[in-house]
């Protein structure tokens, strides 16, 4: 434990990602900055393909090689962007550990659960094979596997989808990192055993004191779990702030048009889901102005000129929108207030 | 909240099971070509072994005036055209096909599965000079690279061995790289890199077992193709050198009398069909066992 309490455990500044694809460069991620405390969580929210899990792989220096970072990445004051891999690795399941969204397809179906989650264990820490493997064994049981001690040989595939994502957290928890990095941990799973795993995952972070990153594109699951948010659109964050007070007040149309598609319980029978208009812009291609202009039923031609700068609507409450004078009027998404 | 919340909701029908192996030859023996197989290349494993202590008469004895004589209670499967028993000459090719087979699936897949994984795990430059070495190589056919080594360093087992070796890198290489890339792309590959482990831990750990079983079956198949190989190049005078007997050789003496006495070529050409049909049938046995998620009751 370095640095005092107050200091940021990880801060981003100004995180860009570039990706080679078959269509060209794609700017994955544009100007992401936040910071994380000790103990703190952080929610991502956006749809499919804004730059969510390319931001989680960039913190894990997990992005393939021929994508290009710039910005700053700093772990508890120490610059992750541009470090040797052999480096990172030392990192990488001891100080920063995620888990991953598919548990059918992140366990090695040829080695043992138990050898699995003993691994980052025998990498990062100097203990025997039989200390690591009575370690694997308290932290199944930790993460609730039903007779944790003797299935510890048992192979993934003897396992349902729940148990084996209480088997990858157990992993990603095995060297008590600082910082977890959960890339929608629940949305392969049952609506039942979501809850199970998203109190598991809050219950283990509280415990231990440690921040968390939760990616995820539902707002349910964002309300619930985390006590900041930010929401990405086309790359970059279009708001944040603590997550009470952006579903009190939203700022930005798209968050506001999020919101909306919700569906709802009690909606008349034959009511249509809302949606936004549009499709997400091609990173290939991303417009000029705010990436969100084409989509947005309150756009301005100014809005096309240039990306927004971020505004302070609150309190750490941040909105890249320049009409957030009309946005801000419609008090979308009151929560009780 | 501490305590796991209701977890007997995922409680599936699952058992936990303390080894794999446990079980593995209850199922093998109910696996029908695994049986078959298994049992005609432990026939020709045990021809060989056999003609290491004991063969009804010498291999290498020479007796003209005994020559091509039907089978007999002496001669169970008759003489050759030298007075060579049949039986003899066939256990003791037996021990120089598997030899030859050996040694040359191992050479091929030392250097193959290296090479292979090597171009998986590093991509860029060094994947793109081993592919096109590889390629280069495959261009040659075995025939061809054995009498280029033939031509230069004489005709003889170890020539043949040699140049049946390198015939087989290039396959090995290929199926590795390709099974290795795909292994690669899994997400239990990043999630052990989000572990901390690099890339030459993951491609032991990880890649390694993973595409094992592939391997496995691809050099049984790999040993058929090399009896094959090492049949044909001792049939063109390549590969095993008289008196050493060996079942290319037996065909090759056998040609010539294919209207005289036929079964000359019946018998070693039953005994490479048999060595390369078992081997097969042992592999896609093996296929089907070595596969942990198919290792369920049948």
């Amino acid at each position: 434990m370095t640095g005092s309490d107050n200091a940021p455990l990880i801060e981003v500044s100004d995180l860009g990602v570039r990706l080679n694809t078959s269509r060209g460069p794609a700017q994955a991620v544009r100007g992401v900055s936040f910071s994380l405390r000790r103990g703190e969580t952080l929610g991502l929210v956006g749809e499919s393909g804004c730059g969510k899990s390319v931001t989680a792989l960039a913190l894990m220096g997990l992005l393939p090689d021929s994508a290009v970072i710039s910005g700053s990445i700093r772990l508890d004051g120490s610059e992750l962007v541009g470090l040797p891999d052999a480096n990172y690795c030392k990192l990488r399941g001891n100080r920063i550990s995620m888990i991953f969204q598919e548990p059918m397809t992140a366990l090695n179906p040829m080695h043992t659960i138990g050898r699995q989650v003993a691994e980052p264990l025998r990498r990062h820490t100097n203990c025997s094979a039989g200390e690591a493997r009575k370690q694997a064994i308290a932290l199944l049981d930790r993460v609730g596997l039903p007779d944790a001690a003797k299935r510890v040989d048992a192979y993934p595939h003897q396992f349902s989808g729940g148990q084996r994502q209480r088997v990858t957290i157990a992993m990603a928890l095995a060297c008590q990192p600082d910082v977890l990095i959960a890339d929608e941990p629940t949305t392969a799973l049952d609506v039942t055993i979501q809850g199970q795993i998203l109190d598991l995952i809050a219950d283990i972070v509280a415990e231990r004191g440690m921040s968390m990153i939760l990616i995820s594109h539902d707002l349910g699951v964002i309300a619930e779990n985390v006590q900041r948010m930010m929401v990405m659109y086309g790359g970059t964050v279009v708001e944040s702030g603590a997550t009470d007070a952006v579903f009190t007040r939203m700022g930005h149309p798209y968050t506001q048009g999020l919101f909306r598609a919700r569906p709802r319980l009690g909606a008349r029978k034959g009511t249509r889901l809302k949606t936004i208009a549009g499709t997400v812009p091609e990173l290939a291609d991303l417009p000029s102005g705010c990436t969100f202009a084409d989509r947005c039923a309150i756009v301005e031609d100014r809005c096309r000129v240039a990306p927004p700068a971020a505004v302070d609507v609150g309190a750490g409450h941040g909105v890249r929108c320049l009409r957030t004078d009309v946005s801000m009027t419609e008090a979308v998404g009151v929560l009780g207030a | 909240m501490s305590t796991p919340l209701s977890a007997s909701v995922e409680v599936g029908g699952a058992t936990a099971r303390p080894r794999l192996a446990t079980g593995f030859w209850r199922r093998a023996l109910r696996h029908r070509s695994f049986v078959t197989g298994g049992t005609l290349s432990l026939m020709v494993l045990c021809a060989a072994l056999l003609s290491l202590v004991w063969t009804p008469w010498s291999a290498y004895e020479i007796d003209v005036a005994s020559k091509l004589r039907p089978p007999s209670a002496a001669h169970w499967l008759g003489t050759d055209v030298l007075g060579r028993d049949i039986v003899s000459l066939l256990l003791v090719g037996a021990r120089s096909t598997i030899m030859v087979g050996i040694i040359a699936v191992g050479i091929g897949l030392t250097f193959g599965v290296c090479l292979g994984l090597i171009a998986a795990a590093r991509k860029g430059w060094t994947e793109e000079i081993i592919m096109r070495m590889s390629d280069f190589t495959f261009a040659f056919p075995a025939v061809l690279s054995a009498i280029m080594l033939a031509a230069v360093f004489g005709p003889g087992m170890v020539t043949s061995i040699v140049a049946i070796g390198i015939f087989q890198i290039p396959t090995l290489v290929r199926l590795t790289r390709g099974s290795a890339n795909a292994i690669w792309a899994r997400e239990f590959v990043l999630a052990a890199r989000a572990c901390g482990k690099g890339g030459f831990r993951i491609t032991i750990e990880h890649v390694l077992p993973n595409v094992l079983p592939i391997l496995i079956v691809q050099s049984t198949i790999q040993f058929a193709l090399a009896i094959l190989a090492e049949a044909a190049l001792s049939y063109l005078g390549l590969g095993t050198q008289p008196p050493q007997p060996s079942w290319g050789r037996m065909l090759n003496d056998a040609q010539t009398l294919l209207f005289q006495s036929p079964m000359l070529a019946v018998y070693p050409g039953a005994a490479i069909a048999i060595a390369v049909l078992g081997l097969n049938l042992f592999g896609d046995g093996l296929r089907d066992l070595l596969d942990p998620r198919l290792a369920r009751e049948r």
